[in-house]
């Protein structure tokens, strides 16, 4: 019998001390002597710097330092795993290229004083003409950063432009193209990023807290940064309140605040203000392009073609340029179709976009299914059946963009969905709704997503984690041990922010070992402690290092079992783990706990011969593949004509993520993964006028979604497990938001296309809606 | 929060406060605190002393009093937005402080500090004004009131001096036939947020006929204010649907609608319409 904890809805270990306030975050770190660091920063989108004269800054009382590009130019630029463009300087160099780009920063006694500080340095700027619309970027009539030769830095490309020409040749073709904005995003985690750095010249040593995704690459990247080994580097993510991939970087204030600790003698820290966040942490998304569908009438989809492009931003941080490579991975979504798939990466003077919840899977997403979608409105067909008609059914398969994909459903998944919300019956409401003057719509989505991040392959294919000193591969580990008491202690690499890994990590090892769950501590985020492991983005945490740590299990019980079988004077083959002990099967009585396992285990001269001491493995897992979740969304609108204003009435999502070890966590992930989207669909969007300010720079202007905006979801799963690890797990902490977006902008284009309202750009704010009904003449 | 360095007091009795007000150039009331906080966290505002009334015994009730319920400076949002004598004669501020802020704001912010604080999208100033409220203000030398329609001067601008304090909000007491709405959309859409627009309607309603109304409009202008056109217009009538439609029209006369990120003058000028509408069929309904 086995403990049989794989599969339930297991409280959240992590709770208890978070909900009390009681979790430790960076911030919440304070040291003896320690200073605090503030930043100066652009007001210009572009400008050149005259001067900077730090004297009234430097006269204040508590003022310790003030250092600009001249200090630490020698530190180079912040380092890029996809490094085409641009890289940042770690403080302005010459010229600011994005309103909020660091000038200078400021150490002070306290942060009040730094603020002071911060207003008292003179930076004399000549401002120069900025760029920001991405399509006058595109053209090069103003280069956003003078490094860069032309503002389009890069251009992704698959597919073949032959097969889209032939199917507009086909005879009765029907070809329907939208052009459509996928807009800025400032991905609003609640902890704002936060670093304190800690020099110890005695030991030679360097401590970094730092609210991080990536610990152990941050480490890497100091230590490439600052010439120091494995061993004098420690970087520590306590608590991190989410994240979004926003803290998927290895930032120039990490570096800045290490380089401060180290000149000063000091600890020092530093916590972006909530403006502070919203220009210089990473941006997300940027897209402006062109979908088309090339079908017949009855709703065989010839060719999908899109031409779109991305804004980067000023500079290319960690894996800016790559945001469209993994869009293009699935760029024909669910559907067996000929692509022609191109998007061009454009430098603008704006803050730097990378990876937001998704990285360029919900835009890719996103253009396929509305162009499917204004398709079937053209042909006159059930969007649900054009949908169907054009799906992959055969596993694995190859798609048009050159992926292998393992294992999919995708028809069942989306009988399930409309069973789930009775389409039929909506469709059927949607029309007495319309009778009685209300204007109800019904949208739907079905996506694909490529997680689990990941084959080690993909690291010649551009996803590489050298720059920043790791092994380029990726892979996960874990390590279980046993401790003398019979608990158990799990060590892993990954940098949660939210996700519950202490809980699920122990519910694998519980299922392993028959240790209660609450029995086993989970720890995580100590590059000291933990094993080696890249960190928590890409919904790929427990598809890779959750892996590893069920091998690492299964090791720990192969030799646990040997320990009890010569306990029990039985078989290994016979000795089965439940209930916080091993007992003979067949014989429930006669049982070892697991204190009495561990009390042998450590005394080695009662183990059988030869066998080594101790309780713990460690495993290195390294999936053959990338995982491929999929599911279909379905939303149900009512748009005020009169007002233009929106109301998400039903949110249905059919998701499946392969086999799940918490399903309480992953509805979690999926009700977090579908407030994002829907949120960009509804309302978040990084305004900025032509200059380069950033009019949505608070969350005054900037809303991010609360509970009180979107409805109760309705959940449900199709389970179709992969076999590229141990457990047939795929991810969720992105699904959510890949499949929802559109879905939203999908059901208010149904509801008013009767207006003659073909399509309208996100957010989809009361003013834009009612202009595009009255707009119209309607 | 790194505000600049200012002095915060906290006097225990309305006369200190004052006092304080008086002697302290540059001194800045705080009641909830939800509007000058963060303006000073941000360095927008950076009073030299801050002075808080919130220990001040006696601010913080409703109470029906002669002619008019009083709202006293502490009283809170939610205070407002749950209260049955709000409930009873001034339903259009009982709405408008319940579509204020969220559930953190209104247990913290006052409805009288958002008087004070005279946002031109908030929702209660536009509440006040249609329902013919008093405003009165103190200092260290006297009282005096002043009539909710000439209290909101410009943006972020009320009628205050330096030296006094709105201590009090007073709305009359509603008649037979009088009834008051408030209607908006929010920036977020709904009622959620500040009022893209948003307009408050008081009517009269004698023998069948409206004998009196006043409207007032936030959200659309430099400041709320009162729409006098479309009230005037509505006088006489029977107040239906036509009736209606034709005031409504006529309520940004005499205002200037500005553009924001949230609608253009064109926008603005048709939703002051429809919240308009909108809110005189539920008043006339009740």
């Amino acid at each position: 019998m086995t403990a049989n904890v794989i599969g339930k809805a297991i409280r959240r270990k992590e709770d208890p001390a978070l909900i009390q306030g009681k979790g430790l975050y960076t911030d919440d770190m304070k040291m003896a002597g320690m200073l605090h660091a503030a930043f100066v920063r652009s007001p210009f989108g572009k400008a050149r710097i005259l001067g900077i004269d730090a004297s009234r800054a430097t006269e204040l009382e508590g003022v310790h330092a003030v250092y600009t590009a001249e200090d630490v130019r020698q530190l180079g630029p912040l380092l890029a795993q996809v490094a085409i463009g641009a890289l940042r300087p770690l403080l302005a160099d010459g010229t600011v290229n994005h309103v909020g780009e660091a000038v200078a920063m400021v150490v002070a006694t306290d942060r009040y004083v730094a603020q002071d500080a911060v207003d008292a340095v003179d930076v004399d700027y000549e401002p120069l003409e900025a760029v920001v619309d991405l399509e006058d970027a595109a053209s090069d009539r103003t280069i956003a950063n003078d490094t860069n030769a032309s503002n389009v830095i890069h251009v992704w490309e698959v597919g073949d432009a032959d097969a889209v020409a032939a199917a507009r040749a086909t005879d009765g073709a029907v070809e329907v193209s939208v052009k459509m904005i996928n807009q800025r995003l400032i991905p609003t985690a609640i902890e704002p990023r936060s670093a304190l750095a800690d020099y110890n010249g005695g030991y030679g040593n360097m401590t970094l807290y730092s609210s991080s995704q990536i610990p152990h690459a941050v480490a890497g990247a100091l230590g490439k940064t600052f010439g120091l080994s494995s061993n004098n580097v420690r970087v520590i993510a306590p608590e991190v309140g989410g994240g979004f991939g926003a803290k998927l970087n290895y930032y120039s204030e990490e570096a800045l605040v290490t380089f401060a600790s180290r000149e000063l003698g000091s600890p020092v820290k530093w916590t972006e203000t909530r403006r502070e966040a919203s220009v210089a942490t990473i941006h997300g998304r940027g897209w402006v392009g062109t979908a088309t569908i090339v079908g017949t009438g009855e709703g065989k989809i010839l060719a999908y073609e899109l031409d779109a492009l991305s804004d980067m931003g000023a500079y290319t941080q960690n894996f800016t340029v790559a945001i469209p490579l993994l869009g293009q991975y699935v760029a024909p979504g669910q559907y067996d179709i000929p692509i022609h798939w191109k998007v061009q990466c454009v430098a603008t003077n704006a803050p730097t976009t990378d990876a937001y919840r998704g990285a360029g899977r919900p835009e890719a997403i996103f253009y396929l299914e509305r162009a499917i979608d204004a398709f079937a409105r053209e042909i006159g067909m059930d969007p649900a059946d054009v949908r169907k008609r054009n799906f992959f059914e055969e596993f694995p398969a190859t798609t048009a963009a050159g992926m292998l994909m393992d294992s999919g459903d995708y028809g069942a998944n989306l009988d399930k969905l409309l069973e789930l919300a009775d389409y039929q019956g909506l469709r059927r409401k949607q029309e007495e709704a319309r009778a009685e003057g209300r204007t109800i719509g019904i949208g739907l989505s079905t996506y694909v997503e490529v997680c689990g991040f990941g084959p080690s392959a993909l690291a010649e294919g551009g996803f590489s984690w050298a720059s920043y000193g790791l092994p380029a591969a990726f892979n996960g580990s874990g390590l279980v041990r046993v401790n003398p008491d019979g608990t158990a202690t799990v060590m892993i690499g990954t940098g949660p922010s939210g996700q519950g890994h202490e809980t699920t990590w122990a519910q694998i090892v519980s299922e392993a070992l028959g240790i209660a769950v609450e029995d086993i501590q989970v720890r995580h985020g100590d590059t000291r402690d933990s094993p080696m492991g890249i960190g928590t983005f890409g919904s790929r945490s427990l598809a890779v290092d959750g892996s590893a740590t069920s091998q690492a299990a299964e090791k720990v019980r192969e030799k646990a079992a040997r320990v009890a079988a010569h306990m029990m004077e039985a078989s290994p083959d016979d000795i089965e783990f439940a209930d916080g002990g091993a007992h003979v099967t067949g014989s429930p009585d006669k049982t070892v706990t697991w204190a009495e396992i561990a009390e042998v285990a450590y005394q080695p001269h009662r183990l059988p011969d030869g066998m080594e001491g101790g309780m713990e493995a460690n495993a290195v897992f390294s999936p053959a593949n990338a995982t491929w979740p999929f599911g279909s969304h379905l939303a149900v609108v009512d748009v005020d004509t009169t007002t233009g204003d929106v109301t998400l009435l039903e949110y249905f999502a059919m998701d499946d993520c392969g086999n799940v070890i918490n399903p309480m966590i992953v509805d979690g992930q999926v009700h977090g993964g579908l407030a994002q989207g829907i949120s960009q669909a509804l309302f978040e969007h990084a305004i900025f006028d032509e200059d380069g300010n950033l009019l949505t720079g608070s969350l005054l202007d900037y809303p991010i979604p609360t509970a009180g905006d979107l409805p109760s979801f309705t959940l449900d799963r199709t389970t179709t497990p992969t076999d590229v690890n141990p457990m047939g797990v795929k991810g969720i902490g992105e699904a959510g938001t890949i499949g929802s977006a559109q879905t939203v902008l999908n059901a208010v284009i149904d509801a008013v296309a009767h207006l003659g309202v073909t399509h309208i750009d996100m957010p989809l704010r009361p003013k834009r809606v009612w202009q595009a009904i009255h707009g119209n003449g309607a | 929060m790194f505000s600049r360095q200012f002095e915060y007091l906290a006097p225990t009795s309305l006369d200190d406060a004052l006092s304080a007000l008086a002697s302290t150039p540059g001194a800045k009331i705080m009641s909830g605190g939800q509007s000058l906080i963060p303006l000073m966290k941000l360095r927008l505002f950076s009073p030299g002393t801050v002075v808080d009334i919130g220990r001040i015994d006696g601010l913080g009730d409703i109470v029906e009093r002669d002619d008019h319920i009083s709202i006293g400076a502490l009283v809170r949002h939610n205070q407002t937005a749950s209260d049955p004598l709000v409930a009873e004669h001034a339903t259009a501020l009982g709405q408008a402080a319940a579509w204020t802020g969220d559930h953190q704001v209104r247990n913290r912010g006052t409805t009288c500090g958002a008087m004070a604080h005279a946002d031109i999208a908030a929702d209660q100033p536009a509440a006040a004004i249609a329902l013919g409220a008093t405003m009165v203000a103190r200092s260290s030398s006297g009282e005096r009131e002043i009539p909710a329609q000439e209290f909101f001067v410009d943006a972020l601008t009320s009628a205050l001096s330096d030296d006094e304090i709105l201590v009090e909000l007073r709305v009359p007491t509603s008649t037979n036939g009088s009834t008051s709405a408030y209607d908006k959309l929010g920036r977020r859409g709904g009622h959620t947020d500040y009022a893209v627009a948003g307009v408050a309607v008081w009517v009269q309603v004698t023998d069948g006929s409206v004998s009196d109304a006043r409207i007032g409009v936030t959200g659309v202008g430099t400041r709320p204010s009162l729409a006098e056109a479309a009230a005037s217009a509505l006088i006489g009538t029977d107040g239906n649907d036509e009736a209606i439609t034709d005031a409504a029209a006529l309520v940004t006369d005499g205002i200037t609608v500005i553009e924001d990120l949230y609608g253009s003058v064109e926008y603005k000028t048709h939703l002051a319409k429809v919240f308009t509408e909108r809110a005189l069929r539920q008043a006339l309904a009740g």
